[in-house]
């Protein structure tokens, strides 16, 4: 990989290293009590600065007894809780707008970052114009975004596949970049072809670096779908916040948090899992 | 395993020819025949141009002059500098290129499966078949991250004998071993050479090695890189490793060293880089 000039900040992490991931696993057990003082110092925070000391900056804030009783209750005060079919409604529409919009960017991105990572004409007609169009923030396409699209549907998942579109693009991009051309030169050796050489060595090669994409793919889609939702939606747990702000339902401001924040884990968690089990090659390879 | 009758016909390589900042002779008139099953190493010091042969051969680089031929069929020359690379010359670097994503056996069906010329199933029959004739089935199932670097080069010389090559192309393959990895590496390949027959261009600087693998040693001058001269090894074969403490190992170890001490002087004063490329 050449660094040039022209190469933007980029926000990729380092991909997590597979003997750390091991480790990790191993030290789980040991792991999860460590883990809930760290929610229990949270919650105990919330809890003293909102419930007990009632700070002034906190008074206003729902605390967490009120946002659990809320979110458990089978008759909630303020219509939202675990027992209410809305509630899951909500959260079915956010699920449903992340999903179509990461394949979208899962679809279109990958084979655009192939493409701009393995042929050096295309990156030059095509990686310019794609920098040039990426720091745009996702918010400034609002206008356009309901422009383009009718209904309120559509707007927002367009937005959120912009965000997840970026990550992959640039991250299959450069996993393709990082491949070894010695591994490219013993492929064309053995006797593969072009398409060969793409499907056996460029798609594995990139994998690494195209899983961490994802991984980011998926965290700028949540981000960008409650950023689209607050605005343009008429459901889903960024519209759930929102309204619930505009109606002082304060709990359910909160409930619509966590909630958020505990679906996004999972579906990053997916992409982890799918990840380890295409590249289970480099957990077993780096002890 | 037919063929293997590799001919270098008065070879060149000039580096910066059209820039007009300078040119280098790397390799000049160099002319070499290699007949089937030999195991021709090719010696000389860093720099002499002796890897500028081997990726000639292979199709990694282009040549100014001359001509190579494979079996009769001119792979490059004056009207195509470059050949183009293909299965039939497969080369080991020093550097290991198993696929990392791919289990041993992955590795050594890489070739035969994407070329077409075996279902993926028959290629993993056959590589288990070579995996288990050379002694290596344990680490059929291996990943190669989890070898050590004298497994990994003796897969990789499999995987590349797994497309029947007419010509194997080895570029100091055992460079950077350990003494000990090394002399068990050598007894490897000698006795994989044995069993398939197949001819090998081997390119090093070490003169013991080349004596000891050597059905012929050819020495390189240094820039321009010619070839010097041709020694016929004429030690039995299958050899051991005892054989190198006996006296005509030593004599011929001597008479090889006579030759190439003179380049490597030439070349350490020159205190040139290796030509890449």
């Amino acid at each position: 990989m050449t660094t040039t000039l022209s190469r933007p900040p980029v926000p990729v992490t380092a991909p997590v290293s597979p003997a750390r991931q091991s480790r990790g696993r191993r030290r789980l057990t040991s792991a999860l009590p460590l883990a809930l003082l760290g929610f229990s110092l949270v919650i105990g925070t919330w809890y003293l600065t909102v419930d007990v000391l009632a700070l002034p900056r906190f008074r206003a804030l729902p605390g967490p007894s009120e946002v659990v009783k809320e979110w458990v209750a089978t008759d909630p005060a303020y219509g939202t809780s675990l027992f209410t079919p809305e509630y899951y409604d909500h959260i079915l529409a956010s699920v449903r707008r992340v999903a179509i919009a990461f394949l979208l960017a899962l679809g279109l991105g990958v084979p655009l970052g192939i493409a701009l990572g393995w042929s050096k004409r295309f990156r030059e007609y095509g990686f310019p114009v794609f920098e040039l169009i990426r720091p745009i923030p996702i918010l400034a396409w609002v206008p356009l975004a309901i422009l383009m699209f009718e209904g309120s549907e559509s707007p927002v998942v367009f937005l959120t596949f912009l965000a997840a579109f970026y990550a992959v693009t640039l991250n299959a991009m450069l996993g393709v970049e990082s491949i070894d051309p010695s591994l490219v030169r013993a492929a064309r050796c053995l006797g593969a072809g072009p398409w060969s050489v793409v499907r056996t060595v460029v798609i594995p090669g990139a994998l690494p670096s195209l899983f961490t994409g994802l991984q980011i793919a998926m965290g700028v889609a949540w981000f960008s779908l409650v950023a689209g939702e607050m605005i343009a939606g008429r459901f889903g747990l960024g519209y759930l916040v929102n309204s619930s702000y505009t109606t002082t339902r304060y709990p359910t401001i909160v409930i619509a948090m966590l909630t958020l924040g505990i679906v996004g884990y999972a579906s990053s968690a997916l992409i982890r899992a799918v990840g380890n089990r295409l590249m289970s090659y480099r957990a077993r390879g780096a002890s | 395993m037919t063929g293997g009758h590799l001919v270098l016909d008065q070879v060149g390589k000039v580096y910066g020819t059209g820039t007009g900042t300078g040119t280098v002779v790397a390799v000049e008139d160099c002319s070499l025949e290699i007949t089937p099953g030999e195991l021709h190493v090719i010696l000389g010091p860093s720099g002499c141009g002796k890897s500028t042969l081997l990726n000639a051969v292979a199709g990694f680089t282009a040549i100014t002059s001359g001509s190579v031929e494979l079996d009769g069929r001119r792979l490059c020359g004056p009207e195509l500098p470059m050949a183009s690379p293909g299965a039939d010359r497969v080369v080991v670097f020093q550097d290991s290129t198993l696929f990392p994503w791919r289990t041993v056996t992955e590795n050594l069906a890489y070739g035969p499966e994407v070329q077409g010329r075996q279902r993926r199933r028959a290629a993993r029959e056959t590589a288990l078949e070579r995996l288990a004739a050379a002694g290596l089935s344990d680490i059929a199932d291996r990943y190669p991250g989890e070898l050590s670097t004298g497994m990994q080069r003796r897969a990789e010389i499999l995987r590349a004998l797994c497309n029947e090559p007419a010509v194997l192309l080895l570029d100091e393959p055992f460079r950077g071993m350990d003494a000990l990895s090394r002399a068990a590496m050598h007894e490897a390949l000698l006795e994989t050479h044995a069993r398939s027959g197949v001819t090998v261009l081997f390119i090093t600087h070490d003169v013991e090695e080349a004596v000891f693998l050597g059905t012929h040693v050819s020495v390189m001058t240094t820039r321009p890189g010619r070839i010097k001269t041709t020694i016929t090894v004429d030690l039995p074969r299958p050899r051991s490793l005892d054989i190198v403490t006996e006296p005509h190992f030593r004599s011929l170890v001597g008479e090889v060293s006579e030759a190439v001490r003179a380049e490597a002087r030439r070349a350490f004063e020159a205190g040139e880089k290796e030509m890449v490329g």
